[in-house]
């Protein structure tokens, strides 16, 4: 970078993250550098000489006077290998070079640069690609072992293309080493590096979006089974504090069959980042058998930090994941919590006297909000490859109430809805996910692929599942009103199996090692199961046995613990389970047959 | 830079003060007003540019002229100062003693506003600390490092129960050298009394650090005084390797006076007429809590707040809650039926207590026991609604049981003397107690091999 050119200026005004410069010629949304630390903060409104600039750390003892730099960029992050197992800040400062270089605290006006210059790589150019060739924009240049799940691909920035000039040969090299020349249409010569810059706010460019084919699978029974995700989709995760969605967002990212999980924890607790960063290395990937951090990447804004940086944080994170997009990754980003999100706006706003329109929030939160979910999708990558971006948000409701601006507002953006409920949590029901409130827009979709790949009952016993549940809630209000003496036999097995199913299928332990992951396969076997036996024993009530008798069978207590007896490879003693619970209904089957058929 | 003094305050409204025509004045910076009668007032920096500078006064504007006031920028943060003399002081929110001993004289004075914690330089809390209160050690754990809050109301006994946690916290088999840092906001003379007796009846005002604002003292100073107790708190901690318990309360009061000062500048209210900022706010101070890699001591936070109206989604402990690592809820209901402490679990939750218990730290069957009471106990809560409606004799004899585990439950485990230290063991055997009056099939979140152990039937 340049630095002589950079424009001069000073500070007029503070009011704590919100600052007065006057600086001629900056431009709207311009990187700048304020006061005689060095503060990092951007321009967010122009008036004459002035201009507006939103700081991303303290301004606690910057004066009136001092100077101001203007940097003459956006807010951009460095693409390139290096990203992945790291834990970064808001603006993408390397949070554990920070730690080594300066303690425990985060000192103000140190900026160490997002990848590690001193780092070797071992670059393979891509082998269809002679010099003189023409290239565009996003094409493979080579490749580069990030970590050892993660194979980086190095690619022609999304503003260059043109006529590949040259090409450097198969060997190690240093992040700011020239591994290309592309000559663009106006003549003008770039030289490539292994790694290049993005504006955060500006979406990376693609060829064509594409609509979701196959689900996420999260491992998470109630959310493959009874409201997927499909990959490229968005989804929101809203809750009271308490019921779960931190647990849920770590489960995600633990076990989702993506390619990369971005975690940006956006104005949140520290140590729940220290437990991803404590956990992650020693888990494993259940799809590849490495760690998982070897796929994972941290930003970290937690709650105290700088409010104006966490403004910044996801459209960080987005832009890093749309990067792996282009690489041709499936990439799943979650953003815990874009309610913070929302209130960094209105607390930027409220100081710049904006008129508030919905508790305080500014009028162009639902247009911010859009904007920013529409960065998820599944497309076709400019080198013609598919990757997706899966984007997960997690909503914090004031006092749990949905119809707050940002969960509306969210709610009409988003294709799956997981509405976490605090009278769940409260009992303990784990994930605290609400089948009435939640919904999934893409069932349908998500059916294709359950039918080709695990059962072509899938969708059949999903729905009896609901309908069950929702047959459960009817009754259950009628027991609280007359008693559950009021309720036919039939109607006291439905209760009986709607429970079977809450607590077999829907109650999921993160924290026990067999039941914190299920496979499609286990996840349909102990679905079917269920409902097999709940089958059975509707007939058996048809023929007369008392559903007392039925509720007090041995087999149903060992129905509840399946899903922690048997792991996922266990399909097989799964089945033999199957068949003794089974029998057991056969033989009470007979029993009564035979009584049916004696007179009395 | 020599400190600047000027004389053309041009407004004052509330505890804001506005001095015109004052150049290079740095934001934050603290400021000594003196008034017409020569008494100083303190204050600070809250906005600056060179035309108009405005200053937050701590006691406030009243009484003061606009042509005889006397405005000098000291060209420092809002400091303190820091030496191991201070264990055994009491303060205000300013840092002035307030028990009529000299001043911490120290070279080493510290702002209160301190960066904030790299994450990547924290470590994970999981030592269990033993409070010998069973709803808090069988059923929402405390670890050392954790912001666990106490969510009370207007009449409940939530001092009582802070004084009795830290009368009784230690961490089985070790008695490393442990600190109390009391911030106390707004509080009524009995309260700070009934707090500063405990402390010295339990024999550890040695090791308190008090920083007191009493209900008619200036609010504003409300505002510095938890940052204040946090800097010392983390001196204590990081510096002198010791274990800090912090215990604040009431971070309603805190609230309610980041209200009024924010009202008097004008910032846009968010809910119920607190502003936007309002968690920004309550994060900077819960989250100076936790552990830091290779340092030896920790910060525990435990802050009280009483919940307005008791409506837990007041935004005062709905921002808490969404910050904290969990809430201890104290209940009305529990406590007019005389039980005490009046913790009502369903609401209660630690967040860190997973890692902090099981094998190695408490027994194997802590976590399984805890999570069978609380589904035990939601099913008895929703029984005892249906009692209320059919009447008991209506019930089955399942249901029935489950009423007297809800009874059981409630003057057993969760009812113990305020003198009364449980063990873990105590507490775990004591629930297996309740637990074992449902046959095994019943009990399905504890495992078959837990039930041999320990269900009486199985025994």
């Amino acid at each position: 970078m340049n630095t002589t050119s950079n424009k001069k200026g000073k500070i007029k005004d503070i009011n704590g993250p919100i600052v007065t410069i006057e600086l001629p010629g900056v431009q709207n949304g311009e990187q700048v550098r304020i006061g005689s630390l060095g503060l990092y903060g951007e321009v967010i409104s122009l008036e004459g000489n002035e201009a507006l600039a939103q700081i991303y750390e303290s301004t606690e003892m910057v004066r009136p006077g001092e100077p101001v730099e203007g940097l003459g960029h956006p807010l951009s992050v460095e693409l390139g290998p290096g990203l992945i197992g790291g834990i970064f800040d808001g603006v993408q400062r390397p949070l554990e070079a920070m730690f080594l270089k300066a303690g425990d605290q985060i000192p103000r006006g140190l900026s160490p640069l997002p990848l590690d210059r001193d780092k070797v790589w071992h670059f393979v150019p891509s082998e269809n690609l002679e010099p003189n060739m023409p290239i565009i924009n996003g094409a493979v240049l080579g490749r580069v072992q990030e970590t050892e799940t993660v194979e980086h691909r190095i690619l022609v920035p999304p503003n260059i293309s043109g006529q590949l000039i040259e090409l450097a040969p198969e060997g190690d090299y240093h992040l700011e080493e020239s591994i290309g020349q592309v000559r663009d249409q106006q003549g003008e010569i770039h030289h490539l590096k292994l790694y290049h810059r993005w504006p955060v706010r500006r979406p990376r460019p693609y060829q064509s979006r594409d609509n979701g084919v196959e689900p996420l699978i999260t491992g998470q029974r109630i959310l493959d089974t009874f409201f997927p995700l499909l990959k490229g989709s968005k989804c929101a995760v809203p809750g009271p504090f308490g019921a779960g969605k931190t647990v849920v967002q770590h489960q995600v990212a633990r076990w989702a069959n993506a390619d990369i999980v971005i975690y940006v924890g956006c104005g949140e607790r520290g140590n729940e980042l220290v437990d991803v960063l404590d956990s992650f290395p020693k888990l494993k990937d259940p799809y590849t058998g490495r760690p998982l951090m070897d796929r994972t990447l941290l930003i970290a804004n937690t709650s105290n930090m700088p409010v104006v940086a966490r403004e910044a944080s996801i459209y960080v994170g987005i832009t890093i994941a749309e990067y792996y997009r282009d690489q041709g990754y499936d990439v799943v980003m979650l953003a815990d919590s874009t309610s913070r999100w929302a209130e960094a706006l209105r607390e930027v706003s409220g100081r710049l006297g904006q008129m508030p329109v919905e508790e305080g929030y500014p009028a162009y939160l639902a247009s911010r909000l859009a904007a920013f979910y529409e960065r998820a999708g599944r497309v076709d990558t400019m080198d013609s490859g598919k990757g997706s971006v899966t984007l997960i948000g997690a909503v914090s409701p004031p006092g749990g109430d949905f119809s707050e601006p940002v969960t509306s507002h969210t709610k009409e953006i988003i294709q799956t809805f997981w509405a976490l409920s605090k009278e769940l949590a409260d009992a303990r029901h784990y994930p605290a996910i609400d089948w009435v409130d939640s919904f999934s827009a893409d069932v349908s979709t998500a059916a294709e692929w359950w039918h080709e790949n695990i059962d072509r009952e899938w969708e059949k016993r999903r729905s009896q599942a609901l309908g069950m549940l929702a047959r459960d809630a009817e009754l259950s209000r009628i027991v609280n009103l007359v008693g559950p003496e009021a309720l036919s036999s039939a109607q006291r097995w439905v209760l009986e199996g709607a429970a079977l199913i809450k607590e077999g299928v829907l109650q999921q332990s993160a924290l026990d090692p067999v039941d914190t992951f299920s496979s499609p396969e286990k996840q349909f076997m102990l679905l079917d199961l269920i409902l097999s036996v709940y089958d059975a024993g509707a007939d058996l009530i048809e023929l007369g046995v008392p559903v007392q008798e039925l509720s007090e069978m041995s087999v149903l207590a060992r129905l509840r613990r399946c899903k922690e007896l048997y792991d996922s490879n266990q399909t097989d003693q799964l089945k033999a389970f199957r068949e003794e619970a089974l029998n057991d209904f056969k033989e009470i089957h007979s029993e009564y047959a035979q009584r049916g058929e004696q007179p009395a | 830079m020599s400190a600047k003094e000027y004389r053309t305050a041009s407004s004052a409204r509330g505890g804001l003060l506005t001095v015109a025509n004052v150049p290079n004045i740095a934001f934050g910076d603290r400021v000594h007003i003196r008034d017409q009668q020569g008494n100083t007032r303190n204050g600070q920096v809250i906005r600056s540019s060179d035309e108009e500078v405005l200053i937050q006064v701590f006691e406030g504007t009243s009484e003061l002229d606009l042509e005889s006031t006397w405005v000098r920028f000291l060209d420092e943060p809002v400091e303190i100062a820091l030496s191991p003399e201070i264990l055994g002081r009491i303060f205000n929110g300013l840092g002035e003693p307030r028990d009529y001993r000299p001043p911490i004289v120290s070279s080493l004075r510290r702002s209160i506003s301190a960066a904030a914690f790299n994450p990547a330089a924290r470590t994970y809390p999981k030592e269990f600390i033993q409070t010998g209160i069973s709803t808090i050690d069988g059923l929402n754990s405390l670890v050392r490092g954790q912001k666990l809050p106490i969510f009370s109301a207007s009449g409940l006994p939530h001092n009582r129960l802070a004084a009795q946690i830290v009368r009784q916290a230690k961490l089985p088999d070790d008695d490393s050298r442990f600190s109390v840092v009391f911030a106390a906001m707004g509080v009524s003379y009995a309260d700070a009394r009934f707090f500063q007796e405990e402390f010295a009846s339990s024999g550890v005002l040695g090791n308190v650090v008090m920083f007191v604002n009493m209900a008619d003292d200036p609010p504003v100073e409300r505002l510095t005084l938890p940052r204040m107790a946090l800097t010392a708190a983390e001196y204590l901690a990081f510096d002198l390797d010791r274990h800090v318990l912090v215990v604040m309360t009431d971070m309603t009061h805190y609230a309610e006076a980041l209200r009024e000062v924010a009202t008097a500048k004008g910032d846009v209210p968010a809910r119920k007429g607190y502003p936007g900022y309002l968690y920004s706010d309550l994060a900077e101070i819960y989250e100076r809590s936790g552990r830091i890699k290779d340092r030896h001591g920790s910060i525990t936070l435990v802050p009280v707040l009483s919940m307005p109206s008791d409506d837990i989604t007041h935004p005062i402990p709905d921002l808490t809650g969404y910050i904290t690592e969990g809430q201890i809820v104290l209940s009305r209901e529990l406590h007019n039926q005389g039980i005490y402490p009046p913790v009502h679990i369903s609401p209660s939750l630690s967040r860190l207590m997973k890692d902090g218990i099981g094998k190695d730290f408490t027994r194997e069957d802590h976590p399984h026991v805890s999570n069978q009471l609380y589904a035990l106990y939601a099913r008895a809560l929703e029984t005892r609604n249906l009692a209320s409606i059919i009447g008991a004799d209506e019930l089955s004899t399942r249901d029935r049981r489950y009423l007297e585990f809800a009874d059981a439950f409630e003057s057993r485990f969760v009812r113990q003397s305020e003198d009364e230290d449980r063990s873990i063991e105590e507490t775990l055997n004591l629930a297996w107690d309740l637990l074992s009056t449902f046959p095994p099939q019943a009990l399905t979140r504890v495992n078959e091999t837990e039930i041999a152990k320990y269900h009486r039937q199985s025994v």
